[in-house]
């Protein structure tokens, strides 16, 4: 679709925009809004996005749409970190040639009244490609973390293979996480796998570390530290994987429980 | 050593321990033997202070300092160790990084220096194999693939590495087979027996007790100490079963 084809202003009626901020979108400038970044993967390439949304809590936001086309046998990976501001949305659209591989992981972490979302909407366009997305959230205060994950597999798309899973752990009453999985599958020889759970800190776990002398903060700290590894394991980078889950437990240390 | 006077719990309102009261002496190991549903657990858990194990009445004083006051953090600090019946799997985080943020928070809340990574992993691999545990298994994430016997294994390493002045170990011996029950409680002597250390022994069977041999044993039923004596208790009740011994104990009261 051309860019300036036509600007629209989605409303949280829209389904994939009903859990944004109703403030944010209808004071944020039109273009920005329809903004899309543009990415083309070459047949057999191999790209790679690591980014952190970290500014403080009085910005009211950012938006950033991600437009990607894989070619076969490419693979496009994207590892995000949504940790401030009071309104945050990357929306990623990917569409999959023959074999290629969609790698995301993403963590949504905040407290106050933040309101943080990944939105994805991945396309298995022809057979054999594969995608997994694995999210988390860790929220308090009265933030929100969302995940709206789409997978629309083709006709003819046969032996598509993809996951995604999100968790999402509340910290304190008052915050909350919406899981929005949707399949659209038009091929019969497919795996589509899809799990959500929201709850809270492992309690049996933090008693246990309690009980070994670990303080209520640090046992916190450890949990959280698991939990949101799970998004980073596939980042096949050691140093920036460490650098993914240290940024995001930053987010953690600025909360008052 | 440890004093526990009149102690009663509650759990979701409803009581289990009903006036308890038990003394451990500096030196002694205490088995503390009873049926299903006595409280034995409940006992531990109170001990350990775990959420929703609300002490109503009652004191218990470890080392002079009255331990119900403290948070459960505070009281592994001080020198209590709680062994679980049933360890607990904490997915993502490896024995080595819990243990030495365990044992460094320990230091720290005692006013001693943190020890080194170095320092650590020397001191984690005399423990493990003091118990016969192979190092990579300390390296895996806590509990998690471990077996029943390996986690009884690895909660007895996690003893010996934070090196308690007081023990409760909670049926440690449940699911060891026999090679396995002789290297825990080989273990517990070579870590806990000291003139300074104490143990309170909570078990079903003698079998321990033929390794780890008590100083005290004590039968706990209905939420109380019925009976105390030396070791020969437990082989009595081993004999003649808990129905039986405590029948014979009213008789004679």
């Amino acid at each position: 679709m051309p860019e300036a084809a036509q600007l629209y202003r989605p409303t949280t009626r829209d389904e994939a925009w009903r859990y944004a901020d109703s403030d944010f979108i209808a004071d944020a400038d039109l273009a920005t809004l329809n903004h899309w970044r543009v990415i083309d993967v070459s047949a057999g390439e191999t790209v790679r996005e690591v980014k952190t949304h970290l500014s403080d809590a009085s910005s009211s936001g950012m938006i950033d749409r991600l437009r990607i086309h894989v070619g076969a046998g490419g693979r496009f990976e994207a590892f995000s970190i949504l940790g401030g501001g009071h309104y945050q949305r990357v929306e990623i659209e990917v569409t999959l040639e023959e074999g290629a591989h969609f790698e995301f992981g993403g963590v949504t972490v905040g407290g106050e009244t933040k309101r943080q979302e990944f939105v994805t909407r991945t396309i298995h366009a022809h057979p054999n490609a594969t995608s997994n997305q694995v999210v988390r959230a860790v929220h308090w205060g009265q933030a929100t973390g969302n995940y709206l994950g789409r997978i629309e597999v083709a006709r003819g798309a046969q032996k598509t293979d993809a996951a995604q899973n999100f968790r999402a752990i509340l910290l304190e009453k008052g915050a909350s996480a919406n899981a929005k999985p949707e399949l659209e599958i038009f091929a019969d020889d497919v795996l589509c796998a899809h799990g959500a759970a929201i709850g809270q800190l492992d309690e049996h776990a933090a008693y246990y570390m309690a009980a070994r002398g670990i303080p209520p903060h640090l046992a916190r700290k450890l949990l959280v530290q698991a939990f949101i590894g799970d998004a980073f394991v596939e980042l096949d980078d050691q140093a920036s994987r460490e650098m993914m889950v240290e940024r995001a437990l930053e987010q953690l240390e600025g909360a008052t429980l | 050593m440890l004093k526990i006077e009149n102690l009663h719990t509650e759990i979701d309102g409803k009581a289990i321990l009903k006036g308890l009261s038990l003394e451990v002496r500096a030196g002694e190991v205490h088995a503390i033997m009873g049926p299903n549903g006595a409280g034995k657990s409940t006992l531990s858990y109170a001990l350990g202070g775990r959420p929703g194990y609300e002490v109503t009445q009652g004191s218990v004083t470890f080392n002079g300092e009255n331990l119900l006051e403290l948070e459960p953090h505070e009281r592994a600090a001080a020198g209590l160790f709680l062994g679980f019946q049933y360890p607990v799997e904490i997915p993502g985080v490896s024995n080595v990084q819990f243990l030495r943020e365990a044992l460094n928070a320990q230091r720290s809340a005692r006013g001693q220096e943190a020890l080194s990574g170095g320092e650590f992993l020397k001191l984690a691999k005399e423990k493990a194999g003091l118990l016969k545990l192979d190092m990579e298994m300390l390296k895996r994430q806590v509990n998690v693939g471990f077996s029943g016997g390996e986690k009884k294994r690895a909660e007895m390493v996690q003893m010996g590495i934070l090196d308690p002045k007081f023990a409760v170990l909670d049926e440690t011996d449940s699911g060891l087979d026999i090679d396995a029950l002789r290297i825990v409680g080989e273990g517990i002597n070579s870590i806990m027996r000291a003139p300074d250390k104490g143990v309170l022994l909570i078990t079903h069977y003698q079998r321990l007790l033929d390794v780890v041999k008590p100083d005290r044993v004590s039968i706990l039923a209905n939420g109380r100490i019925v009976e105390t004596g030396g070791p020969e208790l437990a082989l009595r009740l081993e004999e003649e079963g808990y129905d039986a011994v405590m029948a014979a104990e009213a008789a004679n009261a």
